[in-house]
């Protein structure tokens, strides 16, 4: 393949390189606005990984036990983690770190030492790439509040930052869209100012042809009477309306981080955080049907008969117990009717733990929606994710067949994961 | 259907090729509809105008924008106190019972949060077979919003229970005090509890007498068993075991006694397999009767005579046999029909394994019938009145007695149970005239019915899915019906009702469970009785007579007495015009005509809904002057009623035919108006109901109304292999008789149709779920169409459209005429529709791996699964219905209205009682989408899981679709063709070279769903028909 552009696009991420490639191969006019583009967001990333889907990671799967300070959590701070390992040392840490500690890797096992023999919890699912990215976020992290300190008034690198390093295409798309407009811009500016040195030109050597304002005001007609730029103008923003409106439209139905007030202010952080209580325990249907269950108050009664009962919102429960009238949850989690989604599959047959969709629950006084449930978030989901195969017999002349003809291991999408059926009907 | 000469049509204007048929022919859709409604809503109309759609627009613009701006808030409640075994979104299934006026069946019911959603039969009883199409209906009754709320007095439904109680109690303590009589009046009663609780309420009144009838009576049967043996019974047929059956009148595959039963029965006669050893015989099936039932459908030798004649063709078989058998003989006139010659010479042959069944409730047919299978030795064998059958007990003399002690004043107090005699008894105008003259008239119906209507009192009582009771449907087999949701208004039990006012615990399941320690429990033999109470309930049956040898009879009946009756009533040829009345399928006796399921369901011959209509063949129809759809009007001795005209082949001339059941004036919205009620035109013979009231002038009315008929609304296209059938004989010679494998002509010669593809055809790894429907056990009776609509949430769309060929069915039944006649004029459709053959063919998605639909569907949302399903996506289909278009088998549907939620479609679905039904795990469609068979994938998907979570294969049998689980014959086989061990792949090993068939095998589009080949037990054909 050739480029007109320099080298530098090959540093790009390959699916924008892919993209650019398209624009490049039929427009060489936009080569160069790509390429200014590809540099600003090469800067903006500063690490190889993807620091802003890392932050996503980070607060999903990491935060609960680490901060990205120095300071101690659960395990170890993580600031300056890169400095004390490498990178392959720690994507074999957090896939598997009990088989870490097995072959006696010296490190591993002063860590695991160290904190109490508590062990980290492995995360097989976190590909490279993510963990990468988490780590370009753990250093941006720290590297934002010593920005902040020296550039008083500017905004935090690191929320500006996060944004720039999530190019989707979309959003490439705008940006280039935006650069024209500022060409166009540029290019209005020039003929105004053209138009303005003539004006005050023509005023030395003419004089007499009017006042100043007068010719600047016939100037700026002509300029608005150009066909060019009045539809180079109506152009630009017919596009930003129709960007803002595919923009809403993805956005509708949508209600992440939606964190209604409920009716009891059950803490989530205290039972299943400060308690370890099983999440289990009281949504009992999540490894065994579709729902996962709210618990019924006869679930809340078996510690709460005995434990607080005093507390103004425990009496919410007796009440509702004594005047038989249920407690309205209010819903966090809220799937379109047409989709069909079971927590058993999830939890049961795939072993997937409850935070992977529903975030730092322990963590939460208030319950929000963490994920997105878009089906776009089911589907990349089940492109990444390995089915848990292991010992599952219905698996398993599936395993065989996959393993004759390829390499990688059975995926979800590779079983019929994406198709329609599977969710809707 | 290429293999022979015979012609195939599925309705008369195919085979006339009328205007509007060559016209509607290529068509998926009607392109102007008939507008006889005008839905004139603002959204969900054909009328719309451009004006309403600009203000929907904007305000669905409006509402959109505002209702992004805040997220609504939806309500989680969970239980307060969590019963034990109950999950939320998992399903429960109880076992109980369905006893509707003697129908039977033994059932699962489905319960989804403690709320019913569906009926499923259940497996380990060995009396009933499959759930009916009118099984599955009665579950629309339990959320029925028309029913009473609680009990009322005349007008006053504000009535408590304890006012009713105290002043029924006064009235009928009084009544009994003084001597006057109290009746309690019932269709048949199964339930033993019940009948001991009515004893109770005799014991404490003793004027009290019950009295049963049936609106479709067997009494004369029960009679003439008394006479001929000395029990007042209706024995045990066991149609499994006949070589040769004859079926006189007797729909027995359709309406007579337990028809699923016996369709089970009767499916094992006729399944054959091409297996090397395989069974390569069938019974034989006869069928003389009036009008073309779903029996003589299926009959081999079918013949045609007037009710008039019917006696005598009972009478002369019994001579034919007795010259054979050396019997001794009844001098009646002697009767020429078709096949009877041939019919008397098998039944002598086929001695104890023959079979004569008779529908004519007359004592003197019964008893020539009892006399000649007497002589056929079928007593013992395909017989055994050692266990009787107690489907129906009604009584047609005490009944009529019972109308003229009310006329003549002497009862003082009436109660009716599960009884509508006002609607559905002949006499149903005197009852009404008289009923308002008695002192004390009570009702049990759940809503005022004709009858209700006209008492003092009614005491509602409940659903029977809300209700405990018992069942005995056959000596020693028992069931017992289960509460499965609590009262859903303020309702009471009859039998509670009874025992209150007797002064007992009124607590009927105290009763029953009492009733059970009593009398059952013993018969168990061992255990402690809460153990073999809970596995009752459990079990859902209790049938400690299985495996009784049935036992032999002797027949001492008064031949010659008989004789002389058939003479006096029936004659060997008569020139008028005679009314026959019957069953239908579907719709039974009318007493669930409010359900919109069974109002919808086509009746498996006439392919007709919503209306009933009067039935002439087509040589009358000509003879009379009239035409499909013309209003007639039916006069009988000073009665008269008006119909529409339907021209139903195969029925004999100069006779019109009816069906009962319709006609309803108090049952609720879906059924009042619907159709005419005929029962006030039967009449009674000696004292006996009797369908055959006699002669009758027929007129035409002026005007016309057209009968939703699904039949014609998809067509073959005249393909050719759609339909496949042979000849036993030619069967047996070579399996792959009657087989069309189609040849494409290539440059390399010909090459199967299956073999050229530009396809590159899918990879099934994982599943491949199939199904095998064999034509030969398919009676057509249609219980699978309801199976589908009750699990699919599949929407009633209305009479009018049906009319405009929209009905939604996801299963529909193919029905093909079939004749060699040519149907070139007017005399040849005579000839061709004189008696036609009858081939049943159900007909759902296929499930094309080569889907024409799929490469059609500009959104994609139809697409091809990995496990060999077709699927749809409602949520991205936009309605461009070129799939429905593009579907060589016709089986997509398209939503034109939103039915669920729309004022011009109520039908149940539309308000919030009736929505309880729907099937949480099913989407419910909104308009403008299509919709078709699924094959069940939420069963799939859930036998999968359930799979999955236990580390293991599904098991073949554990995931079945809705049709294949409620077929009475199993017909319908689904399974997984990956197993090699599974039902399916054993069946398409063995058929694979013999009888299965894809339907349009030559444009390879390779469905999952295959047909094996009918096969009708006929003489063989001529050598150069069988091979083309």
């Amino acid at each position: 393949m050739k480029y007109n552009g320099p080298l530098i696009m090959n540093k790009q991420r390959k699916k924008t390189s892919f993209f650019s490639q398209k624009i490049v191969r039929r427009l060489p006019l936009f080569t160069f606005l790509v390429v200014v583009l590809g540099l600003s967001q090469a800067l903006a990333q500063g690490t190889e990984g993807d620091a802003a889907k890392g932050e996503t990671l980070f607060k999903n799967n990491c935060a609960s036990c680490h901060k990205v300070t120095a300071e101690r959590s659960v395990g170890p701070g993580l600031k300056g983690i890169t400095e004390r390992r490498d990178v392959p040392w720690l994507v074999k840490w957090i896939h598997n770190p009990s088989a870490m500690i097995a072959s006696g890797d010296e490190y591993a096992v002063k860590i695991y030492n160290e904190y109490n023999k508590v062990q980290m919890t492995s995360f097989p699912n976190l590909s490279e790439d993510d963990i990468k990215g988490i780590l370009a976020y753990i250093e941006q992290a720290n590297a934002a509040p010593a920005a902040q300190a020296e550039a008083t008034g500017a905004p935090a690198a690191g929320g500006a930052t996060a944004q720039a390093g999530a190019p989707s295409d979309l959003f490439i798309l705008v940006l280039v869209a935006l650069l024209v407009v500022m060409l166009l811009v540029l290019g209005v500016l020039l003929v105004i100012v053209t138009i303005l040195s003539k004006a005050v030109g023509g005023e030395t050597t003419e004089g007499s042809e009017g006042t100043f304002m007068t010719r600047l005001r016939t100037s700026l007609t002509k300029v608005a009477g150009n066909s060019v730029v009045r539809s180079a103008t109506i152009w630009v923003f017919v596009l930003l309306v129709v960007k803002a409106t595919i923009d809403g439209a993805f956005n509708v139905g949508v209600q992440q981080g939606y964190a209604p007030k409920q009716p009891i202010a059950f803490s989530h952080k205290l039972h299943a955080g400060d308690y370890k209580i099983d999440c289990n325990y009281c949504h009992t249907g999540a490894s065994r049907s579709r729902s996962a269950h709210i618990p019924s108050a006869n679930i809340c009664m078996n510690c709460h008969g005995v434990i607080k009962k005093e507390s103004p919102e425990i009496q919410k429960i007796y009440e509702a117990i004594e005047n038989d009238r249920p407690i309205e949850w209010v819903r966090v989690h809220n799937l379109p009717d047409l989709a069909y989604f079971n927590h058993a599959q999830h939890v049961n047959v795939g072993g997937l733990q409850c935070q992977q969709c529903h975030g730092e629950i322990e963590k939460m006084e208030v319950v929000q929606q963490r994920s997105s449930l878009t089906m776009g978030w089911c589907i990349d989901c089940h492109r990444k994710t390995d089915v848990n195969t292991k010992g599952n017999a219905y698996y398993d002349n599936l395993v065989q067949l996959h393993g004759q003809e390829n390499k990688g291991a059975l995926k979800v999408a590779d079983i019929g994961g994406l198709e329609c059926s599977k969710c809707h009907y | 259907m290429k293999n022979n000469t015979k012609r195939y049509w599925r309705g008369l204007e195919e085979l006339r090729n009328d205007e509007s048929f060559v016209k509607n022919a290529d068509r998926e859709f009607t392109e102007v509809v008939p507008q006889e409604n005008k839905y004139e809503s603002l959204v969900d109309g054909s009328g719309t105008h451009r004006r309403d759609f600009l203000k929907v627009l904007g305000f669905g613009m409006a509402a959109v924008s505002l209702a992004a701006c805040e997220t609504p808030v939806k309500k989680a409640v969970p239980y307060l106190n969590k019963p034990e075994g109950e999950y939320p979104t998992i399903a429960n299934w109880y076992a109980s019972t369905y006893a509707e006026g003697g129908d039977y069946a033994s059932i699962l019911v489905k319960t989804r949060e403690g709320r019913p959603i569906k009926i499923e039969p259940n497996t380990l009883s060995s009396v009933s077979s499959g759930a009916s199409a009118r099984v599955h209906a009665s579950l629309l009754g339990l959320y029925d919003v028309e029913k009473l709320k609680g009990p009322a007095k005349g007008d006053n439904s504000k009535i408590s229970w304890e006012t009713v109680d105290t002043e029924i109690t006064a009235q009928l303590a009084q009544i009994a005090a003084s001597g006057r009589s109290i009746r309690l009046v019932s269709s048949t009663v199964l339930s033993p509890s019940t009948k001991a609780a009515i004893a109770d309420f005799a014991a404490k009144y003793p004027t009290t007498r019950h009295i049963m009838y049936d609106a479709n009576s067997l009494s004369a049967l029960t009679k003439a068993n008394e006479e001929s043996f000395g029990k007042l019974a209706i024995p045990a047929y066991d149609f499994s075991k006949a070589k040769v059956i004859v079926g006189i009148d007797a729909d027995f595959l359709g309406s007579w006694i337990s028809p699923e039963a016996f369709s089970k029965q009767y499916a094992e006669t006729r399944r054959v397999s091409s297996a090397k050893d395989g069974k390569k015989d069938m019974s034989r099936h006869y069928q003389f009767e009036s009008i073309l039932s779903l029996t003589g459908s299926n009959a081999d030798y079918r013949s045609a005579v007037k009710p008039s004649q019917i006696g005598l063709v009972a009478a002369s078989l019994y001579n034919k046999v007795a010259a054979a058998l050396g019997g001794s003989s009844i001098s009646v006139p002697s009767i020429e029909a078709p096949h009877l010659d041939r019919a008397a010479k098998e039944l002598a042959a086929a001695r104890g394994q023959a079979l004569v069944v008779c529908g004519v409730n007359d004592p003197a047919v019964q008893t020539v019938v009892n006399a000649l299978n007497g002589l056929l030795g079928s007593y013992g064998t395909t017989i055994d009145l050692g266990a009787p059958l107690y489907y129906r007990q009604g009584d047609d003399l005490a009944m009529n007695a019972f109308i003229d002690e009310l006329k003549g004043g002497q009862v003082g107090a009436v109660l009716f149970y599960n009884a509508n005699p006002v609607y559905d008894h002949p006499r149903g105008a005197e009852l009404a005239q008289a009923l308002p003259k008695i002192g004390l008239s009570v009702s049990f119906s759940d809503r005022a019915d004709e009858t209700a209507s006209l008492t003092k009192y009614i005491c509602p009582a409940p659903h029977y899915l809300e209700s405990w009771n018992d069942a005995e449907p056959k000596a020693g087999f028992y069931s017992l019906t289960q509460p499965t949701i609590s009262l859903i208004y303020n309702t009471r039990q009859a039998q509670a009702s009874l025992l209150k006012w007797a002064g007992l615990n009124e607590d009927y399941h105290e009763y029953v469970k009492a009733y059970w320690r009593k009398n059952m429990y013993p018969q168990a033999g061992s255990g402690n009785f809460e153990q073999f109470w809970i596995k009752a309930l459990h079990d859902g049956v209790f049938e400690p007579n299985q495996g009784a040898t049935s036992s032999a009879a002797s027949f001492s009946g008064n031949l010659p007495a008989a004789a002389v009756s058939l003479a006096r009533n029936y004659r060997a040829s008569a020139s008028g015009l005679e009314l026959a009345l019957y069953e239908n399928v579907g719709m039974g006796t009318g007493a669930l005509a409010n359900s919109p399921w069974l109002q919808e369901f086509p009746e498996p011959v006439t392919k007709a809904c919503w209306d009933n209509f009067a039935c002439v063949s087509q040589k009358t129809a000509s003879d009379l002057g009239v035409e499909q759809g013309d209003l007639v009007k039916i006069d009988l001795k000073g009665k008269s009623v008006e119909l529409p005209v339907l021209i139903q082949p195969g029925q004999a001339n100069d006779t019109v035919a009816v069906a009962i059941g319709y006609g309803r004036e108090k049952a609720g919205k879906s059924a009042n108006g619907v159709g005419k009620n005929v029962y006030p035109l039967a009449s009674f013979n000696g004292g006996y109901l009797s369908f055959a009231p006699g002669e009758v002038t027929l007129t035409k009315a002026g005007g016309s109304r057209e009968i939703a008929q699904t039949q014609t609304h998809d067509t073959v296209m005249r393909r050719a292999s759609v339909l496949q059938e042979t000849v036993l004989a030619n069967y047996q010679k070579d399996p792959l008789a009657g087989r069309f494998i189609p040849k494409v002509e290539t440059s390399e010669g010909p090459k199967d149709a299956t073999d050229i593809t530009l396809w590159n055809g899918h990879e099934y790894k994982n599943h491949s779920w199939g199904m095998v429907i064999d034509l030969n056990s398919c009676t057509g009776c249609g219980a699978c169409v309801l199976g589908c609509q009750s699990e699919n949430n599949v929407s009633v769309v209305g009479r009018q459209e049906v009319i405009n060929r929209r009905e939604m069915h996801w299963i529909r039944i193919d029905r093909y005429y079939s004749s060699d006649a040519e149907a070139d004029d007017l005399k040849g459709l005579e000839k061709a529709s004189e008696n036609p053959e009858v081939t049943f063919q159900p007909v759902m998605c296929v499930h094309c791996n080569n889907a024409p639909c799929e490469t059609v569907c500009p959104v994609l949302a139809t697409t091809h699964s990995s496990e060999g399903l077709n699927q749809m996506t409602y949520n991205r289909c936009v309605g461009t219905r070129y799939c429905a278009n593009n579907c060589p088998y016709k089986v997509r549907r398209f939503n034109w209205f939103k039915y669920f939620d729309n004022d011009d479609f109520d039908y149940h679905f539309n308000n919030d009682l009736g929505k309880m039904v729907i099937n949480p795990e099913v989407t419910v469609r909104s308009r403008g989408v299509i919709e078709k068979c699924s094959m069940c994938v939420q069963r799939i998907q859930e036998g999968k899981l359930t799979a999955r979570k236990e580390r293991r294969r599904p098991i073949d049998g554990e995931i079945n679709t809705a049709c294949a689980q409620t077929c009475p014959t199993g017909a319908i086989t689904f399974g997984d063709m990956n197993d090699p061990e599974s039902a399916i792949s054993k069946i398409l090993e063995v058929e694979r070279e013999g009888r299965a068939f894809h339907m349009l095998e030559e444009i390879n589009t390779r469905p999952q769903v295959a047909f094996l080949t009918k096969v009708r037990n006929k003489e063989a054909l001529q050598e150069a028909n069988t091979k083309a």
